[in-house]
């Protein structure tokens, strides 16, 4: 298989079939999760804790409880770090917007290019140090299984082949953008099935538990 | 016919100085990323060279490849060396036509046996020797008779380098490359729609100068012509750099020369010369014009998903497949819910009670 070859099947077939397997993965998730349902509540509401359920999606990224901040600070800097690299890295670079754009109709601003190379980098950083910290990390390293190190090798993949393709590192362009591409279609096929779901059920459990927090209690 | 003229012979009765001719020699060498210590060997080599047959073969093609070399609007060094070889049979150039082309042809290949060149242009097809055919000739065995004498074949044009639009999907002709069909003998893939006619002249002052076929990339091109990509060698560039792009052909950004990337240039992944060596004697190249670069000399560029879709974008319909999945995973994930629901009421009908004094009753027994 030429370069051309390899390219036009990731950028068709292979980003189809990839996209299927993530769309059809996800909505089976979902639809499993919300039809599971929930106990009637007896008790009289306080409220209807839609809004609390809200706050609660970005109250939980804050860290304002001290003690535990104290023990963990390296997990949540070096998470704050990577996400916020990768979400930049993902959502501004203006190649990636026009993917966007070709399904979804419309488009956003974008960053210059240098700032979203050096996102990736941050983003790639944080993840080997994130990596490092797991495996040296005794307590860590115990509670990890292998589903852990694959799902960050996933993640991993697309920034690595991503940044080589934008410095036309070591292999032709084509290869390396078709590398790229590939690397996003297997993150596709396996987001569904393993640990990367939560980058959507967070959401959903955070404003459960807002939610349910928020109907609690008397009111004032 | 070939004669016995040198090509320093040839070039001298048609009025080019010995200055003009060091100054094209001091140019090729610079275009093939060689020494300028190679100049006085490259016009010693052209000097002593004899004019070399060439035999020219059409196939399936527009004749763009022809026009874009014969069609130089001063008599240009490069249209003369063009002159310089003994073009012993072209079917759109030669003023012969049916027998007498075809037995010139013949008497060429036979007068020229294993030292004459091949150039190519236009793809074959294979679907069927009767869709393009030379004096009742199939191109395939026009090809396979023309290439066993050939020293060198110069695939010209991306259709012979690598089946070009005849080959677009759905290949209705079964268009073949060049590389495809003959493989005994040394190719050389000037690709491009049409190649820049100084590359074509390059190859050939290389071939002559040093008698063997140049450094080719993995796609068997000239890497002095193809070793640089076109997205590199931009000077638009800084543009996408600095994240300015044109959005319309007509917008702010288009007239300032911004970026062409969101237009569907094809830059990044083509490999030419057309940034550095441009057209029309050095005058503009396409992205210089406002149009983003199609990338016409690498393989399936036809079918490269459209000409003004950025290239990071799908080539199929992306939102279409997903509703496939969208509507698969709810069907399934609704059945899957339902299943559950049923499993739990059922569990909770069949759930018996038990009292603290079965469980003891239990126990003693």
């Amino acid at each position: 298989m030429s370069a051309v070859d390899f390219l036009l099947w990731v950028r068709g077939p292979g980003l189809a079939i990839a996209s299927i397997i993530f769309v059809f993965g996800m909505t089976l998730k979902l639809f499993e999760i919300f039809m599971l349902g929930r106990k009637k509540n007896l008790a009289e509401l306080r409220g209807s804790g839609i809004k609390e359920g809200f706050v609660t999606i970005f109250t939980r990224s804050r860290h304002a409880d001290t003690y535990s901040t104290r023990h963990t600070k390296f997990t949540y800097y070096s998470g704050w770090v990577f996400h916020l690299g990768l979400f930049i890295t993902v959502f501004l670079l203006t190649p990636h917007i026009e993917l966007f754009k070709s399904f979804l109709g419309f488009g956003w601003w974008a960053l210059p290019t240098p700032i979203v190379d050096l996102t990736a980098v941050i983003a790639m950083i944080a993840l080997l140090a994130i990596l490092f910290h797991r495996i040296t990390n005794p307590v860590l390293k115990y509670l990890s299984v292998g589903q852990d190190y694959v799902v960050w090798a996933l993640t991993f993949l697309p920034l690595l082949t991503g940044y080589m393709a934008y410095h036309h590192l070591f292999f032709r362009y084509e290869w390396l953008l078709g590398f790229h591409i590939l690397s996003v279609c297997i993150l596709l096929v396996f987001f569904p099935f393993t640990k990367l779901t939560h980058a959507m059920t967070l959401f959903i459990s955070r404003w459960y538990n807002g939610m349910m927090g928020g109907e609690k209690g008397v009111q004032q | 016919m070939s004669d016995d003229k040198t090509l320093a012979e040839v070039l001298r009765n048609q009025g080019v100085s010995r200055r003009g001719f060091l100054k094209f020699c001091a140019t090729t060498a610079s275009m093939m990323a060689l020494s300028p210590a190679m100049v006085p060997r490259i016009a010693e080599a052209l000097e002593q060279a004899r004019r070399p047959s060439v035999i020219w073969l059409s196939f399936q093609e527009c004749t763009g490849c022809t026009e874009s070399l014969t069609r130089s609007h001063t008599p240009t060094i490069e249209g003369l060396i063009f002159d310089a070889i003994s073009l012993d049979y072209h079917h759109t150039l030669q003023a012969a036509s049916g027998d007498a082309a075809e037995h010139a042809r013949e008497e060429a290949m036979k007068e020229n046996w294993g030292k004459y060149i091949l150039v190519v242009d236009g793809s074959i097809p294979v679907g069927h020797e009767n869709y393009s055919t030379i004096a009742g000739i199939s191109n395939l065995k026009m090809l396979e008779e023309t290439a066993k004498g050939a020293a060198a074949i110069v695939a010209v044009g991306s259709c012979a380098a690598f089946g070009g639009l005849p080959m677009a999907n759905p290949n209705p002709t079964g268009a073949a490359a060049v590389s495809d069909i003959i493989k005994d003998k040394p190719i050389i893939n000037v690709s491009g729609c049409p190649p820049i006619p100084v590359v074509i002249t390059g190859v050939l002052a290389q071939f002559l100068t040093f008698g063997k076929v140049p450094d080719l990339d993995s796609l068997g091109r000239p890497m002095a012509f193809y070793g640089k990509n076109i997205h590199d060698r931009c000077y638009r560039r800084p543009f996408y750099e600095r994240g300015e792009f044109a959005e319309t052909f007509d917008d702010e950004g288009a007239k300032k020369g911004w970026c062409l990337f969101k237009l569907g240039c094809k830059g990044p992944i083509t490999y030419n010369a057309c940034a550095t060596t441009k057209w029309n004697e050095g005058t503009s190249w396409p992205v210089e014009s406002g149009h983003g670069c199609l990338g016409c000399s690498e393989p399936r560029f036809w079918d490269m998903g459209g000409f003004y879709n950025a290239l990071s974008t799908p080539t199929i319909d992306i939102a279409k497949t997903a509703g496939i999945g969208l509507a698969a995973g709810a069907a399934i994930g609704v059945a899957a819910g339902a299943l559950n629901r049923a499993k739990k009421a059922k569990a909770t009908r069949e759930h018996e009670t038990v009292t603290v004094d079965d469980l003891e009753k239990g126990e003693k027994s």
